[in-house]
């Protein structure tokens, strides 16, 4: 009688609790797409995932990984092999049991599901196996150090397997996670909905009892918003608006430094087209491009100062980042006399620019930089559409392309400057670059890894088929009574240990 | 009379064929792989190739025009590749929200425009005629995000009564819905506004020096009834036509409004699906659209009987 009395007194408290945890009213800068973690291919899908749905691992505030769903992990001796135990008590948002086998089914989604993003990414996992119920072991057909890194985003996450059998393609309609909070709904341009899921492993630090995701694509409306008390945090703030915010310190603002990069990409062997001009042609031409850049300038007046410069595809504050490549300061007179020395003092090219209003303006900072050294820049807008056709036709000179990153370096590198890979619009190619590039991904040892990057960067660098400007940072303007903002570099909102004082 | 609406009638369907294989092809025109835009950042080529499968994008023209028109005749407009979500679903969920915005626009600039139009007329030279004309002015030239913004800088973020975006059904809350809309719909229904009082007062004072005028005027009725049951009823011909040409382009052309006040409605949902290169979501947008718009003109036909005797014989 005694039990059953307390137990009721539980359930009364545990319900009391529940009605009275606030709702967290999130303002997204774009719409995502398809909620399912093995087809998704936006980064804003990300930041409603991180509160819908968990991953093997996750990364922390320095970018190293941390356990989620895998409470441990292990290598094999000869990095072939990647053991993992999985998180014992854990279930999806339907009630079913996450283990080794739902983390079998998972990973052969992702590898096997016609359309899917993640394939690409657990290219090297050649087969699953699952050791004990609670165990899984990744079998890899090369050594693969990225991997739990990749592990730390969308081919981490788990699915339920019954909820993913019975919905087949339309799985993305009805996502049935792992994660904090469950789905309830979602209006296409208007809100998704989520909602506390009481079997999280670890509810204890889950201090709401509703997420509502709103996309607001206009940085402006969306401030508005969070000044008219109708959202608690907005992401994207536009950076001219962060000093006044900072002066009126009527709500905290959170700056971090992405791991993607800002960068001008150059056709030096995408097609014909690289021979046609001085750009592509000759390095030396590229280097003198560099050379007359101003990137703290650039920084200025297109982010308003609201990003780290860099020339490497990490920043300078990344552990691998090549500190025997530092960032060149601007020299125009060296700039003119390697133009001179080239035989070309006034080349001129083409400058793609997406018609964002950043790529314009930083299309527009470069070619009154690059002047003074004798350049002259003919900058063509086109529609993203358009503009990611022509850089994949090897269609233009030059190309303002960012990446938004992965927590690996690997992730900023291989796709783009390994040999014939998907994201070399460069049209780079060496083989020693490439053997470096496979050495890096077999390789575990930090310190040794650090410095085959030193080699790559080395390599690449002098050849410049991207010249990287600067590593934007996330802005996040938000509610103060919001506490426990964790600022995790890969932009995305941790909700896990977040609270809102009444 | 019935012979005219029962041609009318018959000619929407061609009409709506010959608009399918424009919006079809048209949207072929648009540069850029949508295979590439849909396979987002990573340019998986296992992916792109996937999705031009998917999309039949290597079949030639006509034989993709079959699969998407016979779709569309047994009711099924595709899928976002974007979101997976039906298409029909997307339009069944914005058409509403649209209606309902683009008829209070239409509402507020019925209000304002026409007694603007007529007080315009017939003040024709006075003080009226001039403040008419200077609202006129001020509602063609303000650029409708920018009036957005503003009244919410004002509205929302000073004064904090409206709220700053956002959507309520009105089943659900048809006070929160009302509070919701009431901007967007004005700053809509202020240039349309503009444009009625300005035909409203170009075809009052061309009716207000007819013969039938004066005979009415000689006949010695008040000013009242020949202004308004004379004189308007005559005007009106092409006001209704403007009408319905101005509810038309709100359907589909309301977007920067929606975007400014996040209204999940058709120009947000068709803006997005260019940029985004999802084909089924335009196709079908732009189809509803195409019929409401057709649908509409005929409305408009049917208004001129109502509005003019004359047209009935």
């Amino acid at each position: 009688m005694m039990k059953k009395s307390l137990a009721a007194a539980l359930l009364v408290a545990g319900l009391a609790h529940a009605q009275t945890l606030p709702n967290l009213r999130v303002g997204l800068a774009e719409d995502p797409d398809v909620l399912d973690p093995t087809l998704a291919r936006s980064f804003v899908g990300r930041l409603v995932f991180s509160a819908l749905c968990d991953k093997l691992v996750d990364v922390d505030d320095k970018l190293a990984i941390v356990p989620q769903l895998a409470q441990s992990y292990e290598w094999s001796a000869d990095s072939k092999a990647l053991t993992m135990k999985i998180r014992p008590g854990v279930t999806f948002h339907d009630g079913e049991k996450l283990d080794a086998a739902a983390v079998k089914f998972n990973l052969d989604r992702h590898k096997t599901m016609p359309g899917s993003n993640r394939r690409g990414e657990l290219g090297p996992v050649a087969s699953i196996d699952v050791v004990d119920p609670m165990t899984v072991r990744l079998n890899l057909s090369a050594p693969f150090t990225p991997l739990l890194a990749i592990l730390s985003d969308r081919a981490g996450m788990m699915v339920s397997p019954k909820a993913a059998q019975a919905a087949g393609d339309k799985f993305g309609l009805k996502p049935v996670c792992s994660g904090a909070f469950k789905f309830v709904e979602r209006v296409a341009q208007d809100r998704i909905t989520l909602e506390r899921y009481d079997g999280y492993w670890n509810k204890a630090a889950i201090n709401f009892a509703k997420v509502t995701y709103t996309p607001i694509p206009d940085a402006t409306v969306r401030l508005a918003n969070l000044k008219s008390g109708q959202l608690d945090f907005i992401e994207r703030v536009a950076s001219s608006d962060v000093e006044k915010l900072e002066i009126e310190k009527k709500f905290k603002v959170s700056r971090i430094t992405e791991i993607g990069y800002q960068g001008i990409t150059i056709n030096i062997g995408k097609s014909d087209k690289a021979q046609q001009n001085p750009l592509g042609r000759d390095p030396r031409v590229r280097e003198a491009f560099e050379l007359a850049l101003d990137r703290q300038g650039l920084a200025q007046v297109v982010m308003d100062n609201e990003a780290k410069i860099g020339n490497q595809w990490v920043a300078p504050s990344n552990a691998y980042y090549a500190k025997n490549m530092p960032l060149p300061k601007r020299d125009v007179e060296k700039a003119r006399a390697l133009l001179k020395a080239a035989g070309v003092p006034n080349p001129s090219f083409t400058l793609v620019a997406p018609t964002t209003s950043d790529a314009q303006r930083i299309a527009l900072v470069i070619q009154a930089m690059t002047r003074d050294a004798g350049f002259d820049v003919k900058i063509q807008s086109a529609e993203f559409a358009t503009s990611l056709n022509m850089a994949d036709k090897g269609d233009f000179d030059a190309y303002v392309l960012a990446w938004s990153g992965r927590p690996d370096p690997d992730g900023n590198l291989y796709s783009f400057h390994g040999c014939k890979q998907p994201l070399n619009y460069a049209g780079y190619c060496s083989a020693d670059t490439d053997k470096l590039l496979d050495q890096s991904r077999a390789e575990r040892d930090p310190a040794k890894r650090k410095k085959l990057f030193e080699q790559i960067a080395a390599q690449i660098l002098k050849e410049r088929p991207v010249i990287y400007l600067y590593h934007r940072n996330w802005l996040w303007a938000y509610n103060p009574k919001l506490s426990g903002v964790r600022e995790i570099p890969d932009g995305l909102l941790r909700i896990s240990g977040l609270k809102l004082a009444p | 009379m019935f012979e005219f609406l029962l041609k009318r009638i018959a000619s929407i369907l061609p009409t709506l064929v010959v608009v399918s294989m424009l919006i079809f092809g048209l949207q072929q025109l648009l540069p850029g792989d949508p295979a590439k835009i849909l396979a987002g950042e990573e340019q998986d080529p296992t992916v792109v190739a996937y999705l031009r499968a998917k999309l039949h994008l290597d079949e030639p023209l006509p034989v993709r025009y079959g699969y998407w028109i016979g779709g569309v005749l047994q009711g099924d407009l595709g899928e976002s590749v974007r979101t997976q979500q039906p298409v029909l679903t997307l339009v069944l969920q914005k058409l509403p929200v649209t209606l309902e915005l683009a008829l209070l626009a239409m509402t507020i600039a019925l209000l304002i425009g026409i007694p603007a139009g007529i007080v315009s007329a017939v003040g024709r030279g006075t003080a009226w005629d001039t403040a008419a004309n200077v609202l006129a002015l001020w509602g063609i030239s303000t650029p409708n995000f920018w009036l957005g913004i503003l009244m919410i800088m004002l509205f929302s973020v000073q004064l904090g009564w409206l709220p700053a975006s956002g959507y309520v059904s009105p089943f659900e809350d048809l006070g929160a819905n009302l509070a919701a809309m009431i901007m967007p719909a004005f700053v809509l229904g202020n240039a349309i506004a503009a444009v009625l009082m300005r035909h409203t007062r170009s075809a009052m004072l061309q009716v207000m020096s007819a013969d039938y005028v004066r005979t009415a005027r000689a006949k010695g009725l008040s000013e009242r009834v020949v202004v308004l049951k004379h004189a308007l009823r005559n005007a009106l011909t092409p006001i209704i036509t403007l009408g319905a040409l101005e509810l038309g382009t709100l359907l589909s052309g309301a977007v920067l409004t929606e975007q400014v006040f996040t209204i999940p409605g058709f120009g947000k949902l068709i803006v997005d699906a260019v940029f985004n290169r999802d084909y089924a979501v335009v196709q079908g947008v732009v189809l509803v659209t195409a019929t409401t718009y057709i649908v509409l003109n005929l409305l408009a036909d049917l208004a001129y009987f109502a509005a003019n005797p004359r047209l009935r014989h």
